[in-house]
């Protein structure tokens, strides 16, 4: 008995020590896995927060240039001001110069861009059929993909000229030949996001629509716009938001003296033209021309973000729940 | 009776006429709508093909820029664009890719992801002038970077990061929940499902959005001329090893550069017509470039995702 106890009590103390060591090593590269599992996750959040860090590096730099800046200019005549001589003697800085040739160029290009993208819009999404709207799409967003310094050439040296055909007195630098070039690039943008847009309205309202004998037209216009009316306004702020922002363009065709004005036909600076001109030159770092970029840059993000915030609030508020 | 009623039969079919017109007036205007954007693209082609295909020959690539325009290459411009693009990938995929893992497998839904979540879609919405200015004040000047290519290839990456982000997320989005419980269930860890399972089945989606997002980068002009790269350069980085005394591995990183679009936005604003010559054929090239990006692009993800079954 005491034999057998003793031998077995041997044989049963050597598994569970092995079994203790066993689960001790268990544990130990659980723990490590887990320590493991936890640093990547890190990595990974560290990753995400970089747009955050671009986030705030803009909003810093913006703000504390154009802070050295409104520290020589006051902020209201940079806002009153009716001349923008930066770079003279004879210093004026009156943004509304520079807000007059962002206003001119984005209105043509949205006469052009919101008529032609909603049609196009309305008719891939209602009229066309399957065939159409699969080679149409992608060959419409290409006018997209072109970068937009090759639009500027092309505004430059052939709208330009077209125009001046019909209009001999347009001088070669002038606002409307930019602006209709940059129309035509901001359509798919419009177009794109309203399809999407209708195509999300169920089937059964136009079916309802059918039945009671409207025809395609009545159906798009009465029930299916209105129905994705938040869809097409969001894509219409993007639409928007972009000619606001868009640089090369204007900086080769539209010309970049400022100029006080709302009409297209002469020569006109953008806040973003600007600031190409300004970078084309050398500057010194630090002095009051090297300030202005960053206080049109500051007026340029504060002027993308109020429409781009109105955008997200017309999808938020007016999203149709089917 | 029977007359009054085939008269207002008539009358209806009348009606409906009217309004079939509509339907067919409209029909005609959208394809006109079309085609003024089909028409611009194909203009835009022709007036690049006429006036820059003379230009086009093997010197065109091998050229210095220079003051007589006939003799005038895209050297610099391309070796420029090719590196700013390697190092623009270099730090936006394995970024762009590891947030999007982190947003759609990792977080929480609490305010901070919340705030990542906003945070990206605005700037999306940003114009690209801005991360120049931004560039500008951290890179060129806090950072020490200088106007070199490191500090333009960092620009644009967090310029295209949100558009990496946003293609990787649909990608592990469209991967079934079962692959996940599947790995799960034969105990791998999160990491082994992502690294093993999720990630090389979405990368299709992945691969269209990196070489989108790099096709955009390409032919980004703005954030690079506010960074002040210069638009006269004849003359390469310097390879790693070369020249005397040897040139280190990174040197490349700090050299003056220029770019395509640059190039072409020089040779675009000089009165002398010769020059437009060039811009349009460099334009020509550049336009290939990222068309073509774009196309594979397209048929990757059309060729792949018919593929998928799941």
């Amino acid at each position: 008995m005491a034999i057998t106890s003793s031998t077995a009590g041997a044989s049963l103390t050597t598994p569970t020590a092995k079994g203790a060591a066993k689960l001790a090593e268990y544990a130990r590269t659980k723990a490590q896995r887990k320590r493991r599992e936890r640093a990547i996750e890190m990595v990974l959040l560290f990753a995400a927060c970089v747009s955050v860090f671009t986030t705030v590096g803009i909003v810093y730099v913006l703000v504390k240039e154009s802070l050295a800046f409104f520290s020589h200019v006051p902020v209201w005549d940079f806002l009153t001001d009716t001349q923008w001589t930066p770079l003279f003697d004879d210093a004026h800085f009156g943004i509304i110069v520079l807000l007059a040739g962002t206003v001119t160029s984005s209105a043509v290009a949205l006469a052009i861009a919101i008529p032609l993208g909603t049609i196009i819009a309305i008719y891939l999404s209602e009229f066309a059929g399957h065939k159409t709207r699969e080679i149409m799409k992608p060959l419409l967003e290409l006018l997209s993909g072109v970068p937009t310094i090759i639009f500027g050439y092309f505004a430059l040296l052939f709208v330009t000229p077209l125009l001046q055909k019909i209009y001999p007195d347009l001088p070669g630098f002038n606002v409307l030949s930019a602006g209709i070039v940059m129309g035509i690039m901001i359509i798919p943008y419009v177009s794109s996001l309203s399809e999407d847009a209708m195509r999300a309205v169920p089937m059964s309202l136009r079916e309802g629509s059918y039945a009671m004998g409207a025809t395609r037209f009545q159906t798009a216009v009465k029930v299916v716009v209105p129905a994705a009316l938040s869809g097409i306004a969001a894509a219409y702020i993007l639409g928007i938001s972009r000619a606001v922002g868009e640089t090369m363009i204007l900086a080769v065709a539209a010309g970049m003296q400022p100029n006080l004005t709302l009409n297209p036909l002469e020569p006109a600076a953008t806040i973003t033209a600007y600031i190409v001109q300004v970078a084309l030159g050398d500057l010194p770092h630090g002095s009051i021309g090297y300030q202005t970029i960053f206080a049109a840059g500051l007026t340029l993000m504060l002027l993308t973000l109020f429409f781009n915030l109105i955008g997200y609030w017309l999808r938020r508020k007016y999203r149709e729940a089917y | 009776m029977s007359a009054t009623l085939s008269k207002r039969a008539e009358e209806l079919r009348g009606i409906i006429r009217v309004h079939k017109r509509w339907d067919a007036v409209f029909a005609t205007l959208g394809l006109l709508a079309m085609m003024v954007g089909v028409l611009t693209l194909a203009a835009l082609f022709a007036a690049m093909i006429t006036d820059g295909v003379p230009r086009l020959s093997a010197e065109f690539f091998t050229e210095f820029p220079s003051r007589r325009a006939s003799q005038a290459g895209i050297l610099s411009a391309w070796v420029g664009s090719m590196l700013v693009m390697l190092v623009t990938a270099l730090f936006a995929v394995p970024v762009g890719v590891a947030g999007a893992i982190y947003l759609e497998e990792y977080a929480k839904k609490n305010w901070f992801t919340d705030i990542i979540e906003i945070n990206i879609s605005n700037l999306a919405g940003v114009p690209s002038i801005v991360y120049g200015l931004l560039a500008l004040g951290l890179f060129v000047y806090t950072f020490g970077f200088g106007q070199s290519i490191l500090s333009a290839g960092l620009t644009l990456a967090l310029l295209i990061l949100p558009i990496v982000i946003v293609a990787t997320r649909e990608a592990l989005r469209a991967i079934p929940q079962h692959v996940r419980e599947g790995a799960y269930a034969c105990g791998a860890s999160q990491w082994q499902v992502v690294s093993h399972h999720l990630v090389p089945y979405g990368m299709p989606g992945i691969l269209t959005g990196v070489i989108i997002g790099l096709s955009r980068a390409i032919g980004e002009t703005a954030p690079i001329i506010t960074i002040g790269a210069l638009t006269f350069i004849a003359f390469l980085p310097p390879m790693p090893f070369s020249g005397d005394p040897p040139a280190g591995i990174f040197d490349w990183l700090f050299s003056p550069f220029t770019v395509m679009p640059i190039q072409i936005f020089n040779w675009t604003s000089r009165p002398d017509q010769a020059f437009h010559q060039n811009a349009a054929a460099a334009s020509l090239v550049l336009v290939v470039l990222t068309l073509g990006m774009n196309a594979t692009a397209i048929w990757l993800r059309y060729r792949l995702r018919k593929n998928i079954k799941w």
